[in-house]
């Protein structure tokens, strides 16, 4: 990895590029801020859909007497997740922000488990990306989290600072 | 008052209790690096975050008001985002429309420098279950 790479310029570089490349951008997540905190990883994609991951953490519990992974970084690779699949949809980066994001905590993630998202976006308008996705423990049809949202596309301008 | 401890993650990105405002504590966080999305701005998740955290808050509080000790979980969150999260501190606090016996309805609003422009709202719906001992 280049050492020299700092999220701005990674970012600015993604931008311009033609194709969008989840494997690329997912690679660039660990370099820093929350994704990289969280230990956010790309795991996998299709043509419709993109897996997420990171694994329990204690400094990530929400519950010490269970042990069990708080919810917010559920919330953070789900927005992560379903915010990828408009990108990898389309197949172009575009800058865009959550405008609504419903998240159903269907049971609570086993302790000590790495927590997978599958994301896909199931609609795109011209301003407007829907999007759903879920997050499980190891088996997709027994999920830990389900989510539903949209994403607004907006100007490249003040997207970053 | 408040015997409400925040759990690790709350700690490890700084969240804190601000102060107690109408019975509901005021969850604090400043920006840092690991809070960041997009350079420059609070990731959407770490709002979600701060959400979810501030209405647990005001939820234990008023369950140690009506003297009881009850388990809480989440059951749902929907969060309307409403302005980009600043690089400057971040406020959250919840209100809880209804806590009855089985279930608990809670609207949480975060801000930054201006309480009326918030940055993101949200209701969220807990699972209420005797603790056990």
């Amino acid at each position: 990895m280049d050492q020299s790479e700092t999220p701005e310029n990674a970012f600015e570089r993604i931008s311009c590029e033609d194709r969008f490349d989840p494997a690329k951008w997912g690679a660039r997540m660990n370099f820093g801020g929350h994704s990289g905190f969280i230990g956010m990883r790309y795991r996998d994609h299709g043509p419709m859909w993109i897996e997420l991951e990171f694994d329990w953490r204690e400094d990530l519990v929400g519950e010490v007497e269970t042990g069990v992974l708080a919810s917010g970084p559920i919330i953070s690779l789900l927005d992560n997740a379903t915010s990828m699949s408009v990108w990898t949809r389309t197949g172009q980066f575009r800058p865009q922000v959550t405008l609504d994001l419903r998240i159903d905590y269907t049971r609570a993630a086993v302790p000590g488990k790495t927590i997978v998202a599958r994301a896909e976006c199931y609609q795109v308008r011209r301003s407007m990306a829907f999007v759903r996705g879920i997050a499980h423990d190891g088996d997709p049809d027994d999920p830990v989290a389900h989510a539903a949202g949209i994403f607004m596309l907006v100007d490249a301008e003040g997207w970053t600072k | 008052m408040s015997a409400i401890a925040l759990p690790p993650y709350a700690l490890a990105m700084g969240m804190m209790i601000d102060r107690m405002d109408q019975g509901s504590p005021v969850i604090a966080m400043d920006y840092s690096p690991r809070a960041t999305g997009r350079p420059g701005f609070f990731h959407g998740g770490v709002i979600g975050g701060v959400l979810e955290m501030a209405g647990f808050a005001a939820l234990s509080a008023e369950i140690a008001r009506q003297g009881s000790d009850m388990r809480i979980r989440p059951i749902n969150i929907s969060t309307e985002y409403l302005r980009s999260g600043l690089p400057e501190r971040l406020y959250a606090r919840g209100e809880v429309v209804r806590a009855g016996r089985r279930v608990a309805n809670v609207r949480i609003e975060a801000w930054q420098s201006d309480r009326d422009r918030p940055v993101a709202s949200c209701w969220m719906n807990f699972q209420l279950s005797p603790r056990k001992v």
